[in-house]
């Protein structure tokens, strides 16, 4: 299972070079996607691997509850990009873009690059979400970076390119760090043989070398934080979200953000295995905060509203990791906020995919009144907009209102003022925005064409917002045992 | 065999200092390259019986870091029409002052370290003012061809805290690891010749209309 996991985005993407009608590239895309998908859903429905005794080998690509969990959030959001990227491509081969801020056209890179790296891309997240060896988690995340420069590159100009730049350089960099710690983790765990694997790491865990582990964690967390976009390392992210095609901003912001978080789940369980919970939460809950307020001021000058939705991303990641330090009902909140943000912000940043095609601007002062001009993708921007910033019902609310009360349970009233405070100014910042793009007053441009609204591009944003709200409402029971069980993976106490 | 990968060490030091003030460009990429060579050969001298697959990573790794990469930086060099020159935002006096201040930081760290007892001496300090020298070309240089040359010295370092360590990993992750520092400069290779295409120079300082407060637009 886990090999056809691995095997058939390779495949595909592979064959997606080859492939010379564009059509036919497309439905490849399509096709793979879903399939994907029926496979994750059948992983789900086999569950979890056996844990490793120790007595065999143990595997390098095998699900656990959490390493499941991301798979089936990932596999999800490729799922929905697929089905928009379908109608975005041919959208753009027909009307090639023209910059919106320079005015001149530009060039998109071929659609056979584009589809191939897409879909390499999707085995690397994958890879990501099954190794077992830390080692090779690290070659996965560094190898989602590489494939997924070219994306970024797709509008040939020169903000992409810059943006394009500024993310492969930082990343790597980064993530070479998180190779330090790696290297940091395996001298921990030198005396007792415990190698790089996770199932040997979590059963010698007591045995580790203290010192060495807690520098092992400061560097996985600095190098796989700065591929979350925990501020202070959250450069290149406004960057490469706010210049890349809908399609992948979504991806990055729903899929990607969740692997790297995954690497630092990974670290933390060890760290709690070997009875350094309190180092390792320490952190998490440090930049988690940082981030949230980092985003909270950003928001407020934001001029690009592809750029606010990237901020909205590194608010969340703070909140995930600040959840996970929490632990308890916190980690379960940022479980099941890891869901609903992916699922919410990957429709949003569809939905200023279709704001771009009808207003052919990312300033936000020159949007105004969309609903006159386009109804229904007004009223996913607006929905999009309640959800992502966590109003009743959805899972958003559920996640940001656990965390909440965990820090009042722990009796952190100051950080849970600070908390609430920064998410107030988020809210307002974002309202600022939202709010005059749907209802402002609109002034008209000359020769402007009326703007059909594709419905077929709408659908994977409404089927997603409809999710969230759901998350928010009631829980399946096999969903509340899943999350229960990767929580039990991520170093629940 | 130890005290010819001790002078090994030290060599790897002195071509971080190199580095540090060399102001021509291709002769920064054959330094960047010398060091991953030395570096690759070290396992070789650990001494006692050498396994095949020892042998044949190294060999994979002196290939690329000799041969491969610095061809092509060479090659991005000459078509991205970069010049001959290091443009540094900092003196070179600067420069190899910060070397050798990190160099002594290092050495006070890597005395304070708690590692398994490492059997070639200055080898941890050596790592961490690598990894340094590299932090220094990424930061400190403007062309962005010196900063894929400061990654690929970081990966060096790291390279060499690895065997510091002693940490075993199983070759299908060192191959894949090595697989992604190539794909790593290739890709950025790659960039490099856009960049150039597109703003008619590789200097990153010129990589700035993307930030929050202040749009060319407002500025008019």
């Amino acid at each position: 299972m886990t090999n056809a996991l691995l095997l058939l985005p390779l495949g595909a993407g592979l064959l997606a070079f080859l492939i010379r009608n564009d059509g036919t590239r497309r439905l490849l895309l399509l096709y793979t996607a879903a399939g994907h998908f029926l496979l994750a859903l059948l992983a789900l429905y086999e569950g979890p691997s056996p844990v490793c005794s120790g007595s065999q080998p143990a595997p390098w690509f095998a699900y656990d509850a959490l390493g499941l969990y991301f798979l089936v959030i990932t596999s999800l959001v490729f799922l929905g990009a697929a089905f928009f990227a379908v109608k975005y491509l041919a959208s753009e081969k027909r009307d090639p873009g023209e910059d919106s801020e320079a005015g001149f056209i530009f060039n998109n890179a071929p659609e056979a690059v584009f589809t191939g790296c897409l879909l390499f891309f999707l085995a690397a997240m994958t890879a990501v979400t099954a190794s077992r060896h830390l080692g090779m988690l690290w070659a996965a995340v560094e190898a989602t970076t590489l494939l997924s420069a070219p994306l970024i590159y797709f509008h040939r100009h020169k903000r992409s390119l810059e943006a394009t730049w500024k993310y492969l350089l930082i990343c790597s960099v980064g993530i070479a760090l998180a190779l330090m710690g790696n290297l940091f983790l395996g001298a921990a765990g030198l005396k007792s043989g415990a190698g790089l694997e996770l199932d040997t790491l979590l059963l010698n865990a007591p045995s580790l070398a203290k010192p060495l582990l807690k520098a092992a964690f400061l560097f996985i967390f600095v190098g796989y934080g700065t591929k979350m976009g925990l501020a202070p390392f959250h450069t290149w992210l406004p960057d490469a979200h706010s210049e890349s095609p809908a399609v992948v901003s979504a991806l990055l912001s729903g899929a990607l953000l969740n692997c790297a978080f995954l690497g630092i789940l990974r670290a933390h369980n060890i760290c709690v295995a070997a009875g350094l919970a309190d180092f390792s939460a320490g952190i998490l809950v440090l930049f988690g905060l940082l981030s949230i307020i980092t985003a909270a001021l950003f928001m407020l000058g934001q001029r690009d509203y592809k750029r606010m939705l990237a901020y909205s991303s590194i608010e969340h990641m703070g909140i995930l990791a600040l959840g996970a330090g929490l632990g308890g009902g916190a980690l379960f909140g940022a479980l099941l906020g890891a869901l609903s943000h992916s699922l919410a912000k990957a429709g949003l940043f569809f939905t200023s995919g279709l704001v771009l095609m009808a207003e052919k601007t990312k300033r936000i002062a020159d949007v105004k009144g969309l609903w006159r001009r386009a109804p229904r993708t007004a009223l996913l921007w607006l929905a999009g907009f309640f959800l992502i910033t966590g109003t009743p019902p959805s899972g958003i609310f559920l996640a940001k209102f656990l965390v909440l009360r965990r820090l009042v349970e722990l009796g952190h009233y100051w950080l849970a003022v600070i908390y609430l405070f920064a998410l107030g100014v988020l809210f307002t910042g974002m309202a600022r925005v939202f709010i005059p793009m749907t209802f402002g007053e609109r002034e008209g441009k000359e020769g402007e064409k009326p703007f059909t609204e594709p419905a077929d591009m709408m659908l994977p944003i409404a089927a997603f917002f409809v999710c969230v709200i759901l998350a928010g409402l009631f829980l399946p029971g096999w969903l509340q045992r899943l999350i229960n069980a990767a929580a039990g993976n991520a170093g629940a106490l | 065999m130890h005290t010819f990968a001790e002078l090994i060490i030290v060599f790897v030091i002195l071509l971080d200092l190199a580095l540090a003030v060399t102001g021509s460009l291709a002769t920064c990429i054959r330094i960047a390259a010398l060091q991953g060579v030395v570096a690759g050969l070290l396992p070789l001298l650990a001494g006692g019986h050498i396994e095949t697959r020892t042998f044949l990573f190294a060999f994979a790794i002196i290939f690329l870091k000799g041969v491969v990469f610095p061809w092509l930086l060479l090659r991005a060099r000459d078509r991205s029409g970069a010049g001959k020159e290091v443009e540094t935002l900092i003196s070179y006096p600067v420069s190899i002052l910060l070397c050798i201040g990190a160099f002594i930081a290092s050495s006070w760290l890597g005395s304070r370290l708690p590692l398994p007892t490492a059997n070639v001496a200055w080898i941890v300090p050596a790592s961490l003012a690598t990894i340094f020298t590299g932090f220094l070309l990424i930061t400190t240089r403007t062309k962005a061809i010196t900063q894929v040359l400061g990654y690929l010295v970081i990966e060096n370092g790291i390279y060499i805290f690895g065997l510091a360590l002693f940490v075993e990993q199983p070759m299908m992750v060192e191959l894949a690891i090595l697989l992604d520092v190539f794909v790593a400069v290739f890709v950025m290779g790659i960039a490099i010749f856009h960049i150039s295409r597109e703003f008619d120079h590789i200097d990153t300082a010129e990589l700035s209309e993307l930030n929050d407060w202040r749009r060319p637009e407002d500025v008019k």
